[in-house]
């Protein structure tokens, strides 16, 4: 389980999740969201978390910088961040690395942004809390900003109340929102999930000029293949709140080997020619995303979608495998899958 | 020849302002469009947000005013008629069928599954009640859901399941068209998957025609036999599948076409750089391809079946 953190054990990674598990309160009983989760991320990298809803892939962000309800919510292992466990940080000392160690960009651009608040109000919050400068200096920086992530006309739109923008436009805001602080570290929770493609492709080009510019590293959390072919360096495969494949992005595409991984780019609708026979079916996984409380704790948690693989094939308390050099793959049934109705 | 065909369709909503809140403008929603649907076909319609796709589905299907064109059904104008209920356009309101993009919104929460199906069964058939629950277990029975589902509510169920009773309540009366608005893009991959199959099925079945509405062009390919693209208000591009998909003419339809992201890491670097030099070609030669009022030209035959909005001098961009 702690693979990635030996690899890179003799230099310091940007951020290091360690065994991170995140459980819900339903009924008075705690429940696993995340369960045991190891990553790390570097300096100037894109790691991209994949999983369908019900994988555990946002709560695994919201967990690293703490806005979950600590009454309804347990959450154990460690996130090393500089020499700081984020997951032990009171209110006070997490509010300082917010922001400004890291960023966050959502999926609902209208939502994170304040109604009652001009763009450029919205913007100096975050450098009134985490930086000295004085008003003056305040707005340029905004302005500054505005420009970084392609916004015409920064003095006009800064005086803009966010419902005057476009979707996309309020998207660049959250960006700019983001980088305010430079931080080191920005969690990006599917941030083009309620664009179009066209913007949505200027979105992603965006974020990975500025990453290539400032070095930051990016945890880029999606459900969409597509989005994480074009941007990620590296990539982990949720489901069940458990990662199942972590591989380079190239690696994953290419040579994907955990039977859930296989069978989501199977189902996938492609546009590209040679890749598909558009009189074929859809490939279907079978079932559904368990919910949280019906969730297999014991064995493959895979095992339920995918019946026609014997039991034998899976591990009894399934790990990580690293199969490929920098590649991981959970429990054993890998070896063995094939779709249904076709031999192995 | 389409069994449903739309003649020059408009859809315009007014502007209000000034002293007497007098009708300053117009917005056009759906300005000028026309095409037809084959039976058993389907029917491709993308476009961004705004396009104005939507907005054709919902006044093919009398949920939008039409401000002028006609829509012909099996060769009766049935323009406006939608919400008639009685008479010679009953068959036209039976036929044609909507499923909806949130499965959530578009089913009574105070409805058991029940209720909910039998809904169009008794608008337009008389069923004694045996009769109805017989038809409600068949319907269940074909989007694949248990028995047991009768009785319960909406929200039991995951969005897959909620947008399958969707399709169950669009086939009941045995319906000719459906018009499917963005009908899996809440869905996850997966469940995606299974709804997109599953209409497919019904398709062959019961010789159903779709008008797909998506802004996902990898879900329209794997579901189209004919593609529109749609952009302010206006078709940009008609075509067969293969004409939109291995020959785009219009700069729009190509921007569409290269913002989908690539599923090969592989090829990233030159997928950008093709991006890009698209986005910029469609910045330069705006001119080109829209007139002054950045309204689409009207459409021109390039094929039988291949129509592109080009300049009428025939200079429209390069061929």
């Amino acid at each position: 389980m702690f693979l990635g953190g030996i690899i890179l054990a003799v230099e310091r990674s940007l951020l290091e999740i360690n065994h991170l598990e995140t459980a819900f309160r339903i009924n008075d009983q705690y429940y696993n969201a995340v369960d045991d989760v190891s990553l790390t991320l570097e300096n100037n990298e894109i790691l991209a978390i994949v999983g369908e809803s019900g994988s555990g892939k946002s709560t695994l962000a919201t967990s690293i910088v703490g806005l979950h309800d600590p009454l309804n919510t347990q959450i154990k292992g460690e996130a090393l961040y500089k020499d700081l466990n984020l997951l032990n940080l009171n209110e006070q000392l997490y509010n300082r690395i917010r922001g400004n160690d890291i960023g966050m960009i959502f999926q609902d651009p209208l939502g994170s942004l304040n109604p009652l608040m001009t763009i450029h109000d919205q913007i100096a919050e975050a450098l009134i809390y985490h930086t000295k400068l004085d008003s003056e200096a305040r707005t340029n920086r905004v302005l500054e900003l505005l420009n970084q992530v392609g916004i015409p006309n920064p003095p006009r739109v800064m005086k803009q109340y966010p419902h005057e923008l476009s979707g996309g436009m309020r998207q660049r805001v959250v960006i700019a929102i983001a980088l305010s602080c430079k931080p080191p570290i920005i969690i990006a929770d599917e941030p083009t999930t309620a664009l179009d493609v066209t913007i949505q492709a200027q979105i992603l080009d965006l974020l990975k000029d500025l990453q290539e510019e400032t070095g930051t590293g990016i945890i880029l959390i999606t459900h969409d293949l597509g989005v994480v072919a074009e941007m990620a360096d590296r990539v982990a495969v949720m489901y069940a709140g458990e990662i199942v494949e972590e591989a380079t992005a190239l690696e994953l595409f290419e040579n994907p080997m955990h039977p859930y991984t296989r069978s989501l780019l199977n189902s996938m609708p492609q546009t590209s020619d040679e890749l598909e026979d558009e009189t074929k079916d859809l490939h279907v996984i079978q079932g559904t995303v368990p919910s949280l409380s019906k969730m297999k704790r014991s064995g493959c948690r895979f095992a339920p979608r995918i019946p026609w693989i014997a039991d034998e094939e899976h591990e009894e308390n399934p790990t990580l495998h690293e199969v490929a050099p920098n590649h991981f793959v959970r429990c054993t049934c890998y070896k063995h899958f094939h779709f249904e109705g076709e031999g192995e | 020849m389409g069994f449903i065909e739309i003649k020059d369709l408009n859809v315009h909503y007014p502007i209000r302002g000034g002293f007497f809140n007098t009708i300053q403008d117009h917005v056009r929603a759906v300005d000028g469009v026309t095409f037809e649907i084959e039976a058993g076909k389907t029917y491709g319609l993308v476009g961004e947000s705004g396009s104005g796709k939507t907005t054709i589905g919902k006044s093919i299907i009398g949920l939008e005013k039409i401000t002028s064109g006609q829509i012909f059904y099996d060769g009766e104008d049935v323009t406006n008629k939608a919400r008639k209920r009685s008479g010679k356009y009953e068959e036209y309101n039976r036929e044609v069928q909507m499923i909806f993009q949130d499965s959530a919104s578009s089913s009574n929460p105070k409805k058991r599954i029940i209720d909910v199906i039998a809904e169009p069964i008794r608008n337009f058939s008389k069923l004694t009640p045996g009769e109805e629950k017989k038809r409600i277990l068949e319907l269940l029975d074909i989007v694949g859901m248990p028995e047991d589902a009768l009785y319960k509510y909406p929200h039991e169920f995951s969005g897959g399941q909620r947008q399958r009773i969707g399709v169950a309540r669009a086939v009941a009366c045995q319906p000719k068209l459906i018009i499917a608005d963005e009908p899996t893009s809440a869905l996850d991959l997966s469940v995606q998957a299974q709804v997109l199959n599953f209409m497919r099925n019904i398709q062959d079945q019961f010789k159903l025609s779709y008008l797909f509405i998506s802004h996902d062009l990898g879900v329209v390919k794997h579901m189209s036999d004919d593609i529109a693209i749609m952009h302010r208000g206006r078709f940009v591009e008609v075509g067969s599948k293969n004409e939109i998909f291995n020959n785009p003419q219009h700069i729009y339809t190509k921007r569409l076409l290269s913002a989908i992201p690539d599923i090969n890491p592989r090829d990233r670097e030159q997928h950008k750089t093709l991006r890009k030099a698209v986005e910029r070609e469609y910045t330069e030669s705006e001119s080109q391809y829209y007139d002054e009022n950045k309204r689409v030209y009207d459409l021109k035959p390039l094929t039988d079946t291949h129509l592109v909005a080009l300049k009428p001098d025939g200079k429209g961009g390069d061929f």
